[in-house]
């Protein structure tokens, strides 16, 4: 157990340590995401009946943080120590793969959450948010960085050098996130896009954060809870396969 | 009794490069024990897989009696490794790097043993500082320091003097000389011959993946390398000689090899015959770098 202890308190301090690049740079960012689309469209759109677009748009960007950091966690500290070799120390210890691979994952997953936590706190400067259902809210915010996290190590462990983690998060993670319902409701799109972003599970991990807060979604939250539990079990599934195998970190 | 180290019939493969070809050999728990062997000739492989960060193609190997593969977590708390390359973790100080350490060996509470080992390695006043700022030789120490926090009784240095000082080596070997007298077992592999000739008690030379010596120091020293006279002669060197000349020195002296000491006799037998008197002889002691090259090219 200690050894899972330490090693995630490492990963912890290991973010921590740059809070100012790893929580508030993003938290920032989703600021000036929320002053931007908030300025053009408040007042001009109504996505949920009763929910001016500012309010809407906040837990979007809430949930882009938390999962584009959770990714960004596990996925950079791996690469990171595989590429300056420093992952032998924790290659060299009795640490289980499991061990490893919960350490790693609760760290994205507080990453996620402390990030998350930063953007709701600062936008309540700007709007009141209604949280109609608290537990929803922890529950799909907990539970898809958790699934980005899982998938952060898959791309840490898979990819060898900057570039190729880079293309993971240019050309998977970011289409996925701002394809996935952030900035609009799918219900504004045409039937075909429609069913296309039905096929995106990142759209579930917001929808369901979203219904959270406004009580109301564009797809049922247990559906939505049900695509991201499955997509944590397979991630999960995937990494303890990787990891036991040593696949690219044990030759 | 149990080995420190047991490898038996362990081979390992990287697409078509044979790596290691059937590698047997043991170590004794309190041994000092040197790998030598060129470049490319599968120690920091046969390292690696005792380390568990490399998975041997067939064969077994043992740390204390555990299997690197089924028994990983006897094997893995029983060895610490001093890795080749000087890597470290730019997030942390020394302090913390070493606390992490200790934790991931399931250790809680070893301040007094890392404060131990950080006096010991001339390390105290670096302890809170950061990783990124120590010089080449002070990572080193604390790569050394990291393999020792769990207080392993197999402890593997993978060329551990590697671009090191002389005041950090010498301050080096007498630490891991006092772990050893403690009763650990120690492992090394170095390039720099005479610390393998004067630590270890006994050697195994690699070469292309194959075990090409194992004996005491004091036999190979004795068996490999046959004997080296130095002579300055007050004539010429009668031509029976001439194909034991191994060097012909500026001041005119001759280095002769011979198979052995009993050589001298005959060598001094044919210097009377031609009337030659000697004016200096000197005796050569084997060394370790000798017997290397000999084993080497023999092999």
């Amino acid at each position: 157990m200690t050894g899972f202890q330490t090693l995630f308190y490492k990963e912890w301090l290991r973010f921590w340590k740059v809070s100012v690049q790893t929580v508030l740079a993003p938290v920032l960012t989703a600021l000036l995401y929320l002053l931007v689309f908030g300025h053009a469209l408040s007042g001009r759109v109504e996505v949920f009946p009763g929910v001016d677009y500012t309010s809407f748009l906040i837990p979007g960007l809430a949930m882009m943080s938390v999962l584009q950091n959770s990714f960004a966690n596990g996925s950079s500290s791996l690469m990171q120590s595989k590429m300056t070799g420093n992952i032998v120390f924790v290659l060299l210890p009795p640490l289980s793969h499991r061990e490893f691979f919960a350490a790693y994952l609760l760290a994205a997953v507080a990453r996620g959450v402390v990030v998350g936590s930063g953007v709701l706190l600062a936008t309540l400067w700007f709007v009141d948010l209604p949280v109609a259902n608290p537990l929803w809210v922890l529950l799909f915010g907990i539970a898809s960085s958790a699934v980005m996290g899982a998938l952060g190590i898959v791309a840490g462990i898979q990819s060898d050098k900057i570039d190729q983690l880079a293309a993971f998060t240019n050309f998977i993670i970011l289409p996925l996130t701002f394809l996935s319902g952030v900035f609009y409701s799918i219900r504004s799109l045409s039937p075909f896009w429609q069913a296309v972003s039905h096929f995106n599970p990142v759209f579930y991990m917001i929808d369901g954060f979203r219904y959270g807060f406004f009580g109301v979604a564009d797809t049922s939250p247990w559906l939505s809870l049900t695509i991201v539990g499955g997509s944590f079990a397979a991630l999960s599934w995937l990494n303890l396969t990787l990891l036991r195998s040593g696949y690219k970190l044990r030759t | 009794m149990t080995h420190a180290i047991e490898i038996i019939d362990v081979t390992k493969r990287y697409g078509d490069l044979q790596a290691l070809a059937g590698v047997s050999l043991s170590v004794e728990p309190g041994e000092f024990f040197g790998l030598l062997g060129p470049n490319g000739a599968g120690k920091t492989t046969l390292i690696s897989i005792l380390a568990g960060l490399s998975r041997a193609s067939s064969g077994i190997a043992r740390i204390m009696g555990h299997d690197v593969t089924d028994g990983y977590r006897g094997a893995r708390g029983a060895l610490g490794v001093v890795p080749q390359e000087l890597v470290f973790d730019p997030f942390f100080t020394v302090r913390e790097t070493l606390t992490f350490q200790s934790g991931y060996f399931g250790l809680r509470d070893n301040d007094a043993w890392i404060d131990e080992v950080l006096e010991n390695l001339d390390l105290t006043a670096k302890a809170d500082t950061n990783m990124r700022a120590l010089s080449g030789g002070m990572k080193r120490r604390v790569l050394v320091a990291q393999a020792l926090v769990h207080k392993p009784p197999v402890i593997v240095l993978d060329e551990p003097t590697a671009g090191v000082d002389v005041e950090l080596r010498q301050a080096l070997w007498r630490f891991i000389r006092r772990l050893n007298r403690d009763g650990h077992t120690i492992v090394l592999t170095t390039h720099y011959l005479e610390e393998a000739e004067a630590l270890c008690g006994r050697i195994a030379m690699l070469k292309q993946g194959r075990v090409v010596a194992l004996d005491r120091t004091e036999n190979l020293l004795r068996l490999h390398s046959g004997c080296q006279v130095v002579l300055r002669l007050d004539g010429v060197l009668p031509g029976v000689l001439e194909a034991k000349v191994a060097e012909r020195r500026e001041d005119g002296s001759f280095k002769l090899s011979l198979p052995d000491h009993a050589s001298i006799e005959g060598v001094l037998a044919a210097l009377r015959e031609s009337r030659v008197a000697v004016l200096e002889m000197e005796i050569l002691q084997p060394d370790l770098e000798e017997v290397f090259v000999q084993i080497m090219q023999r092999s």
